[in-house]
């Protein structure tokens, strides 16, 4: 909650210097944001085709706080050396920065799944995204409804 | 002060899978956010964490600031020998922690 003093402090600050604290929104942040999401992926995944499939990425679909999102991805691979995931990468359309963790394993992992939190900026699509050691890449995605976000307490960005 | 924690079963059967827990304590400050004046709060987070089974490695994750405060990683393991889980954390600003996990193969 901002009080008058600090409502008054706020905006002599910012009216005093204006280019330090930009409070505006970017008119292209919608397109921005579709622009590095597109080229985070393009970064893990080359010109190769992504199928969706094998991956299982959990998150729960009505999240009350984006500062801290249980989020578990399992990928559906036998983890021989001769056959084993090499990485999992998720990324989200929205955050300020698409990318959100690389997990890169092998076949001494037993098991290709890992669960982390993470924070979510927006009610969006999460996609999590799996290279396999024959160089193919399988995905899956997850709806989720953010009410209160992470990282826009003060509505800035 | 720099904490971590890690929960690794002191025992497991040969071949097993077993689960690993992590947790550290760390702010992982986004860069995104801005004081009360405007100023952005410069970014400090952990950027790498390695986990290594007698020198192997089991598992390396890139974390960016989207990663929640404190954060946690769970993920699993082949239990082949008796011997120590090596757990390192890498971040800003020179912060760096390091844990050994015993584990006892039979």
């Amino acid at each position: 909650m901002t009080t008058r003093r600090e409502f008054l402090v706020l905006a002599a600050a910012t009216s005093a210097i204006p280019g330090v604290a930009t409070a505006q929104i970017d008119p292209n942040l919608a397109a921005n944001r579709k622009a590095a999401f597109q080229a985070a992926l393009k970064r893990i995944v080359g010109d190769a085709r992504v199928t969706r499939g094998r991956v299982k990425l959990t998150l729960p679909p009505l999240i009350d706080n984006g500062n801290s999102v249980p989020l578990s991805v399992s990928v559906d691979s036998p983890m021989t050396e001769a056959d084993h995931v090499k990485a999992i990468h998720v990324l989200t359309e929205k955050n300020p920065l698409p990318d959100v963790i690389t997990f890169a394993l092998g076949p001494r992992a037993g098991r290709a799944s890992f669960a982390t939190r993470v924070r979510l900026a927006d009610t969006q699509t999460v996609t999590a995204i799996a290279q396999m050691s024959d160089g193919s890449f399988w995905s899956d995605g997850a709806e989720v409804v953010v009410t209160l976000s992470a990282c826009l307490e003060e509505g800035l960005i | 002060m720099a904490r971590a924690v890690v929960t690794v079963p002191p025992r497991a059967k040969r071949g097993e899978i077993v689960e690993i827990k992590t947790l550290a304590q760390h702010t992982m400050e986004t860069g995104f956010r801005r004081t009360q004046t405007g100023e952005l709060i410069p970014r400090d987070i952990i950027r790498t964490f390695t986990c290594t089974y007698n020198g192997v490695e089991v598992c390396r994750v890139e974390l960016h600031p989207a990663i929640a405060a404190n954060p946690l990683i769970a993920f699993t393991t082949v239990a082949t020998e008796s011997g120590a889980l090596k757990f390192e954390w890498v971040g800003d600003n020179g912060y760096s922690v390091t844990e050994i996990a015993p584990i006892k193969v039979e």
